[in-house]
């Protein structure tokens, strides 16, 4: 058996029996990584130093008598705009190429303290501002299931290198959709929790009122133990939220008889692929067979949360963005005469060509004059958008939806049409304006590519959630299938 | 609402960025298309609708005023592009 690919519960298991070393797993992933990495492309940095480091004091405390805990010795993979202590942060930005941050995020920290060991840092789209990684700074990450399409994104190398099984689990963020919607396109799950649920102090900031913090994994089961380890207030953090956090492995493998599934007509409709809706509108027929109760409903707003949304995300974005000035961080234009033409060159060599949209976007709807006809406009509409789900809920316990419109497209082939790119997210988007928990699971293929299934949450719901992700797994049987792709595979389609 | 070059070179110049010719151009088309696009919310009649900003309802966090260790001069200055003596260093700000 190949260590690399096992999911992070049964690795852990081994650990803990003694009959594998947290050293021997890391070995084994890091040699995947070299095997695959050229294919897929899904990191900026490998910290194969550290790790090692890492893997040996963990097996030190394991052979001192020590009882390792549930996360201890597993190797993980974090998103590059996570701010990991004296490790390259770039957020896939050539502004930030060089950045070294002095400090660690409250998630990565708490992960630390647990004895997960950093494997190294993943591509992304600039500054979290995509939906396919190809807006990077650096390079495009591959999907593993088809080398010329894109793996989603912004978190896309987090998606890539969990299915590529190039690390057990990931962290990405999600904004808009950015943890879910590459989720979808690579056949992972990925978990965007409840606004507010997990901290996000050393996330490099891009819409306030939307980013979140989540895993990726492989398995439901493993994103519980995950969600497990990161959620919680954080006095570093002021939107963090003081509410109690369960242990997520209860909801796992439970009952499902009676629990009400809200399947909201519009996501059905607007704009999406008729197979890729279908895939999604079986697996919720099948799991009605089992004992769930179907509920369709309308939420008649969901059309108008996309534009509000691309208001409000780079109204948020070039407020956040302004700090970018060459001076205390990142790159500094070097030949500027002065300080006016220090922020104009340096942003302008630092930032690329969707940053800049974004930002000139977002400058226009702040202006005067245009404020209450975009900005504020927009901010009430999310108010709409809120109010359907809040009424959807009253006769259901979760929403399930497609997670995107489509499966994963050719690289290259929505670059030149940015709202084609902003599409994509016109599912994910309306839960992300609510402040919702929602997961996206693995719910079957088009062509021979993996179609997301989106199970939508009330605040604070996330057990609820992974409770019909969990019975949605056990139903599908579609784990283990994975991109035939390197030497070694256990399944493939 | 028409965006034009004139309104992309301002918007540009508030943002601090410094596009080209050729930036103005494809600007003035995409922006011009999101925000038709966008257009759609005046569908809404939103007259008595409050808007919301912040999803989780919460008034200001206060914590006590406690000193603690932060990071040192020397971490804060590590990443700067320019620094002197022990502090950063920017360009000329009065001609």
């Amino acid at each position: 058996m190949e260590l690399f690919t096992l999911k992070v519960h049964e690795a852990s298991d081994l650990i803990r029996r003694k009959k594998i070393s947290s050293e021997e797993l890391l070995k084994s992933v890091l040699g995947r990584i070299e095997e695959v990495e050229e294919a897929v492309r899904g990191y900026i940095t490998v910290t194969k130093e550290y790790a090692f480091k890492k893997a040996r004091q963990v097996d030190e405390k394991i052979a001192r008598g020590e009882e390792p805990g549930t996360l201890e010795g597993i190797p993980f993979a974090v998103k590059d705009n996570i701010c990991t202590r004296d490790i390259l942060t770039t957020c896939s930005s050539k502004l930030l190429e060089n950045f070294i941050p002095p400090y660690s995020a409250t998630v990565f920290k708490k992960l630390e303290d647990k004895g997960c060991i950093l494997l190294g840092k993943t591509n992304m789209d600039e500054f979290a501002m995509g939906s396919s990684t190809e807006n990077s700074g650096f390079f495009t990450t591959h999907n593993p299931w088809d080398p010329v399409r894109v793996p989603g994104g912004s978190s896309g190398g987090s998606a890539a290198v969990v299915i590529a099984e190039e690390a057990p689990f990931a962290l990405g963020s999600d904004t808009g959709g950015s943890i879910r919607q590459p989720a979808s396109y690579c056949g992972v799950v990925g978990f965007k929790p409840t606004y507010g649920r997990v901290s996000r102090y050393g996330l490099i900031a891009f819409a306030s009122s939307l980013d979140q913090i989540g895993p990726l994994t492989r398995d439901v089961e493993d994103c519980a133990l995950v969600m497990n380890a990161i959620c919680g207030h954080d006095d570093k953090d002021s939107t963090s939220v003081p509410e109690e956090v369960p242990d997520f492995t209860n909801y796992i493998n439970k009952d499902i008889k009676g629990i009400q599934l809200g399947v909201p007509q519009e996501y059905f409709t607007l704009q999406i692929d008729e197979p890729v809706g279908k895939v999604v509108a079986e697996a919720v027929d099948n799991l009605a067979r089992q004992g769930a109760v179907k509920r369709e409903l309308s939420m008649p707003n969901t059309a108008y949360a996309l534009s509000a949304y691309y208001l409000i995300n780079p109204a948020e974005a070039s407020s956040n963005l302004a700090r970018y000035d060459g001076i205390q961080y990142g790159f500094r234009f070097e030949d500027a005469q002065n300080l006016r033409e220090n922020y104009f060159k340096t942003r302008s060599i630092g930032f690329g060509p969707e940053v800049k949209r974004r930002i000139m976007l977002g400058t226009y709807a702040l202006s005067s004059g245009y404020y209450e006809a975009y900005y504020l406009k927009a901010q009430k509409v999310r108010a709409l958008v809120k109010n359907d789900f809040e009424r959807a809920f009253e006769n259901c316990d979760v929403l399930v939806t497609p997670t995107a419109p489509t499966v994963s497209f050719p690289a290259g082939e929505k670059t030149e049409d940015p709202l084609m790119m902003y599409l994509n997210d016109i599912f994910t988007i309306p839960v992300s304006m609510a402040g919702l928990p929602a997961v996206s699971i693995p719910c079957g293929f088009v062509d021979n590519l993996p179609v997301g299934l989106q199970i939508i949450g009330k605040p604070f719901q996330e057990g609820m959630v992974l409770q019909v992700a969990s019975a949605f797994e056990k139903m599908l049987n579609l784990v283990d299938i994975k991109p035939t792709f390197g030497s070694y595979t256990r399944g493939g389609v | 609402m028409e965006i034009d070059k004139k309104m992309v070179e301002y918007v540009a110049r508030l943002a601090r960025l410094e596009i080209t010719e050729g930036e103005k151009d494809l600007y003035t088309r995409q922006l011009g298309d999101i925000l038709d696009y966008v257009e759609m919310l005046n569908e809404l009649d939103t007259k008595n609708v409050e808007p919301v900003f912040h999803v989780v309802p919460m008034t200001n966090v206060f914590r006590e005023d406690e000193v603690k260790e932060g990071i040192t001069r020397e971490e804060a200055l590590k990443n700067a592009p320019e620094k002197e003596k022990g502090f950063f260093k920017v360009p000329r700000i009065i001609e």
